[in-house]
Order: structure tokens, then C-alpha cells, then sequence
């Protein structure tokens, strides 16, 4: 079998685990309800991932999601709530703004060859700021629109059901894995993550396929605010702090080399569904406090950049 | 002075492209105060103490410039640590608790603090050096993990105290200035002789210029690297030492949150190369104090606190446009006659 899945397998491997050994500890915690749950309480972080998938692919990182989340939150509940826009033209406008924001980032990057981490950390910077100039405080969104998408749902038999923000985001997942591995533009990602220099003297694109990237991140984290104010009914500026962390922990989690040119969409999805796990044991447990999620998460992700390690260290040796 | 040249640069022209970017900026931002906010220049002398908002910023800015300086090195080697924020509510969190609870002496819970914080840098430096992790993500794990470990150490709880000495680390006076200010001196001074006295300076700024033949030419790469992440986890102790004593208490929470980016922001305005290689620890403090007046004038102005990161981040990605070869070539050309001046 191909080395490259062997970590997908770890991912499997532990998701599966983690829900068992959830399962043996606490009563009810295998019902179809909690797995449909760890679909829409990650929703915002899994859309976010997605983004930040493909950046990582590429060989870059992209710290700003969590505040682009928070701006666009704001953004709609004002959109909505003050200027009367249909919330669907609202978040239509909102995700094209991350999308182009996101662009701005990936053309610094690329255009005047800037540290990635530093020019989205300015955007991190950016971004919060102006979140809290649209608006102070959080505002509640009421619109008919939104009361209709909130709770409609498909039922999957019993007290579970697959929640509008569920199926947006595996919606998302399904559009990045297609694109990830069936167009050029996800070969390209892959080829610039691979050797930016191989990339460029092959003929890719890459001048437009690294600003592209950051679009498709800054694109996902609005979707993902957007996701965020379906999932909370109202608009933050300073919610999704500490989010990019969480979004860079779950791609890690979930098999992409933190080197860019390896990895899966797919692997993602699982390290999302890990780090719920985590979480909504932690909730039944009622014992254990919200800092060892994030002691928990420090631990696993320090556990699979070691085993990416070993493993590229093996393949180094092999070739 | 243990310093490399480097081809085409010599050594003064570098130091004044390096610090003049930031001084410009700070002496453009005191003249808009001097302009908008003559009263930005007030000073009294009020017990023997000097008030006024330099002393403010000076005080408020000790935190930044003491984490600077650890940033500056780790940079230096071509590294960063984003772990200092958490880094410093550890090292609140354990003094705090070392002090109420287990009725320790401050100047012990101090050097216990320093300890602890060198040897979460080292973790940090081993993970970079020996496990061969990227930097950016060998901090940022302690970045996640440290605040939750924090919280842990005060069991989640705020833990306040009372200690006479612990308070006048952070609020005392010395000398008529805010002992902060003695602080950072006194931990600049030492930095400086260390890395521009001895070897060690010329040893980081190999490894972060080209770490296989730095190790090819004998210098201990490894340790000097590890030595400065302990040195920078050491500073950040420092650092959530005064933030906690501002305050009273352990707030694992919210003491270091951010800080970690006024820190980068500090060094890179300061002029220190993000690729690694070369340094100035005097910019960094430049470019701490620069950060420090931005945020207090804009406080100063009215604007909401929640608002600054807006201004700070047109900065921050200014002076790195400043920094691009690619930038300069494009603004060379743009203005061909200021190029050939």
C-alpha cells in the first residue's frame, strides 16, 4: 500500500478509538444524535479547515481565518439587521469580500515574497480590528430567512437529524475534494507545495495559483461566519478567537505535511470530527474542564508532526 | 564586534537602514502628538515619582520590550516563538500560586519562574533543533497547550495576593521611574554584552544565515538554538511576572493574550531580518516603544482599544514591504532618480 496513506490510517485509527473509548466511559454517547451533533457544533471550524487545507498544501499558513469568521459575522447581522439586505445576497457579499481579502494576503505573499505567517498575522490584526469598527458588540439576527434555515433539517430516524449547517458543511467538504483531486488548479496547489521552483519551470501558474489559494481560504472562513451566525443567530466581532489555531491543528491531525505537496481533504474532515470528539466527551464528562481540550489537542498534535517525521525521515532514507 | 559581514553590505550603512525606518516613525508619531496632544508631553514629579504618558508608555511597554528582546535572537537564528504569551501566563500563574499557596519568599517564586519559563523555550528549541519541526508550528503547540496548562496550575481559578514584593515588581518605583524601566535596562544591558562581547552573537546570527555551514564550520548550531528559545521563554517568564503583578493576580486567561504579536511586531519594525542572520537588539526596543506610542496615542485620541489592531496591522506589513528586495526594486524603479542619489 502507498506510504502517503498511512497517516490518513493513524487519523482513522485514532477517531476511532477516541469514539470508543467515549463510548465504554460514558452512557449514550454512541447514538447516532451525538455523531450527527459533532457535524454542526464543528461546522464553522471544519468549514475553516477546508481553507486552510489548501493553503497548507500549498506550503503556506494562513492565521487570519478566525478573525475574517468574526468580520463576517458582524457584517451580515448589520447587513441584515440595519441596511434590510436578504440575508442570501448578504452572505454572498460577505463571502466574496473574504474571498478578495484573502487574494490581497496570497498577492503580498507572492508578489513581494513576504513570510506567509506574517502577512496573515497582520490580517489577523486587520481583520479584528475592523470587525469591532462595524460593530462593538455582538447583535442577535432575526429574519424569517434565517428562522427557516435554522430548522430545517433532514432526519436520519430517531431523536438525530443532519442540521442545515451539517450538509453545508459537508456540501463544502465534497466541492474541496473534488477540486483537491480532480482539477488543475488542485494539481497545481499540490505542485506548488511540492517545489514552488519544479512548479514555476513545468509551466504552472503558480504567480496566480498562490494568491488564488489565500482567496479559497479567506472564501471559506467567511462561509464559515456565515455558517457561524446560522449556528449562534447572531454576529460577533469577537468571536473565532484562537480558531485558525484549532483549523491548523485539525489539517495537521488529519495527515497534510505541514511542508506543503502532501495531504487530503478527506484526512481533515477527520481530524475535524477528533477534535468534536474530544469536545463533546469532555461536555459529557461535566468534570473536566475546557483547557484540557485544548491540552488534549496541543498533545495529539504534537503526536502526528512526530509521526510525520518518522515517516518522511523513512522515505528520505528509501529514495 | 562578533559580527559577520555580509557581501555588498558594510556595517554602518546596515545599522542605518535598519534603525532609521523606525526612528522616522517614532519621531513622526511624537510630532503628531506635539501638534494634536500638546498635553501628550506633561510630566510631573508627584512623591519623589515622575508621572506623565512617556513614563506610561515606558512602563506599559516593558512587557513588549523584554519579550522583544528574546524575539529578537530566536528571529535572528531564523526561527519565531509564538509561544510567549502563553509562556507568560504560565509563569504568572506559578507565581502566583507559588507565593498564596505555598507561602514561598517572591524572590524565590521569581527564579523558580525563570527556570520554568527557560525550560519551556528549551522544550520549544528542542522540538526546532532536534525533532527538526518548523518553528512556526513547534510554538504554536505550546502556544495551545500552555494556556491550558496555566489554567491548570491555578486550577482555573484568578489567584490574587497581596505580597509586598511581588506588587513592587510591577507597580514599584526605582530611582523616581517605574522599576519596570530598571528591568528592562538592566536585562538589555545584559543581552547586549552577551551577544555583542562574546562569541555567542556571531554564533546566532550563523545559524540563522546559513545553519549547514555554520554546523560544517564547528559552532554548536544545535545549543545555540536551544539557548535562545530558553533565553526567549525566560523573557516572556519575565514579562507575565510584571503583567500579573499590574494586576494583582493570576489570570490565565487574559495575561499575554496577543502579546506574542505586539513581540513580532516589535523586531520586524525594529529592522531585524524575518529570513534570520542578523539583528539589532536596539531596534527591537525602538520598535517595542514604537508599537507602544501608536497604541497609546490612538487611546489617547479616544479610539476604542478593541480598534488599534486596524492601525498596527497597516504597519506591520508596511515595514515588511520595506524589508522585500522585490518591494525595493519596484520602488526603485518608480523613483529611479532617489535610487541613483
Amino acid at each position: 500500500m502507498d506510504r502517503k496513506f498511512i497517516p490518513l490510517l493513524a487519523t482513522a485509527g485514532v477517531l476511532i478509538a477516541l469514539f470508543a473509548a467515549a463510548s465504554l466511559m460514558y452512557d449514550g454517547f454512541a447514538s447516532l444524535r451525538v455523531v450527527a451533533n459533532l457535524f454542526s457544533d464543528n461546522a464553522v471550524l471544519g468549514i475553516a479547515a477546508v481553507g486552510m487545507t489548501a493553503v497548507i498544501l500549498s506550503g503556506g499558513i494562513d492565521l487570519s481565518v478566525g478573525s475574517v469568521v468574526a468580520f463576517t459575522t458582524v457584517l451580515i447581522a448589520t447587513l441584515v439587521g440595519k441596511n434590510h439586505i436578504h440575508p442570501l445576497l448578504a452572505a454572498v457579499l460577505a463571502t466574496l469580500i473574504g474571498a478578495l481579502f484573502g487574494w490581497a494576503q496570497g498577492g503580498l505573499i507572492q508578489r513581494y515574497e513576504l513570510p506567509a505567517f506574517l502577512v496573515t498575522l497582520g490580517g489577523m490584526f486587520f481583520a479584528r480590528g475592523l470587525s469591532f469598527v462595524v460593530n462593538m458588540q455582538s447583535v442577535g439576527i432575526a429574519h424569517p430567512f434565517y428562522t427557516a434555515v435554522q430548522s430545517a433539517s433532514i432526519p436520519l430516524g430517531g431523536k438525530a437529524s443532519l442540521s442545515a449547517v451539517a450538509i453545508i458543511l459537508l456540501l463544502v467538504f465534497a466541492i474541496a475534494f473534488f477540486v483537491a483531486h480532480f482539477t488543475e488548479f488542485g494539481r497545481n496547489i499540490y505542485a506548488l507545495g511540492g517545489n514552488p521552483e519544479s512548479a514555476r519551470l513545468m509551466g504552472l501558474p503558480v504567480s496566480r495559483t498562490r494568491p488564488a489559494v489565500y482567496a479559497v481560504s479567506g472564501a471559506c472562513a467567511a462561509l464559515a461566519g456565515v455558517v457561524a451566525t446560522l449556528y449562534t443567530g447572531s454576529g460577533n466581532p469577537a468571536t473565532g478567537t484562537g480558531l485558525e489555531l484549532d483549523a491548523i491543528a485539525a489539517v495537521v491531525i488529519g495527515g497534510t505535511l505541514l511542508t506543503g505537496g502532501v495531504g487530503f481533504i478527506a484526512g481533515t474532515l477527520l481530524g475535524v470530527l477528533i477534535f468534536g470528539t474530544i469536545q463533546s466527551a469532555l461536555i459529557f464528562d461535566g468534570r473536566l474542564n475546557s483547557w484540557w481540550l485544548r491540552i488534549a489537542v496541543g498533545t495529539l498534535l504534537l503526536v502526528f508532526i512526530l509521526l510525520q517525521r518518522s515517516l518522511t525521515r523513512g522515505k528520505a532514507r528509501h529514495s | 564586534m562578533a559580527t559577520p559581514d555580509s557581501p555588498g553590505n558594510s556595517r554602518p550603512s546596515l545599522l542605518g537602514s535598519a534603525l532609521i525606518w523606525p526612528l522616522l516613525s517614532l519621531a513622526a508619531l511624537l510630532l503628531f502628538n506635539l501638534v494634536w496632544q500638546p498635553s501628550f508631553y506633561r510630566l510631573v514629579v508627584q512623591d519623589g515619582h515622575l508621572y506623565g504618558t512617556f513614563v506610561d508608555i515606558l512602563n506599559q511597554g516593558s512587557k513588549a520590550m523584554l519579550l522583544s528582546l528574546g524575539m529578537t535572537l530566536v528571529i535572528a537564528t531564523g526561527g519565531v516563538d509564538l509561544s510567549v504569551g502563553s509562556v507568560m501566563a504560565i509563569a504568572g500563574a506559578l507565581a502566583a500560586v507559588l507565593v498564596v499557596s505555598a507561602g514561598l519568599p517572591f524572590a524565590a517564586a521569581l527564579v523558580l519562574c525563570l527556570i520554568a519559563g527557560a525550560l519551556l523555550g528549551a522544550w520549544n528549541g528542542v522540538l526546532v533543533t532536534f525533532l527538526r519541526v518548523q518553528p512556526i508550528i513547534a510554538t504554536l503547540i505550546l502556544m495551545v497547550v500552555g494556556r491550558g496548562i496555566a489554567m491548570l496550575i491555578t486550577g482555573g481559578q484568578i489567584v490574587t495576593f497581596e505580597t509586598p514584593a511581588f506588587v513592587y515588581f510591577g507597580n514599584g518605583h526605582f530611582l523616581g521611574l517605574p522599576f519596570t524601566v530598571t528591568l528592562v535596562v538592566i536585562v538589555f544591558a545584559l543581552t547586549a554584552l552577551l551577544t555583542r562581547r562574546t562569541a555567542i552573537g556571531l554564533f546566532i546570527e550563523a545559524a540563522g544565515d546559513n545553519e549547514t555551514a555554520s554546523r560544517f564550520c564547528g559552532a554548536p548550531v544545535r545549543l545555540v538554538k536551544v539557548l535562545v528559545y530558553s533565553f526567549s521563554g525566560a523573557c516572556a517568564a519575565l514579562a507575565g511576572l510584571i503583567a500579573t503583578s499590574n494586576i494583582k493576580a493570576a489570570d490565565s486567561s487574559r495575561v499575554g493574550e496577543l502579546m506574542e504579536l505586539d513581540a513580532i511586531f516589535a523586531v520586524v519594525v525594529g529592522g531585524t531580518a524575518l529570513t534570520g542572520g542578523r539583528f539589532t537588539l536596539l531596534g527591537s526596543i525602538i520598535g517595542a516603544l514604537l508599537i507602544q506610542t501608536l497604541t497609546t496615542t490612538m487611546y489617547n485620541l479616544g479610539m476604542p482599544p478593541a480598534i488599534a489592531p486596524v492601525p498596527k496591522a497597516i504597519v506591520i506589513v508596511l515595514a515588511c514591504l520595506l524589508q522585500s528586495p522585490a518591494f525595493r526594486k519596484q520602488m526603485t524603479g518608480l523613483f529611479s532618480r532617489r535610487a541613483t542619489a
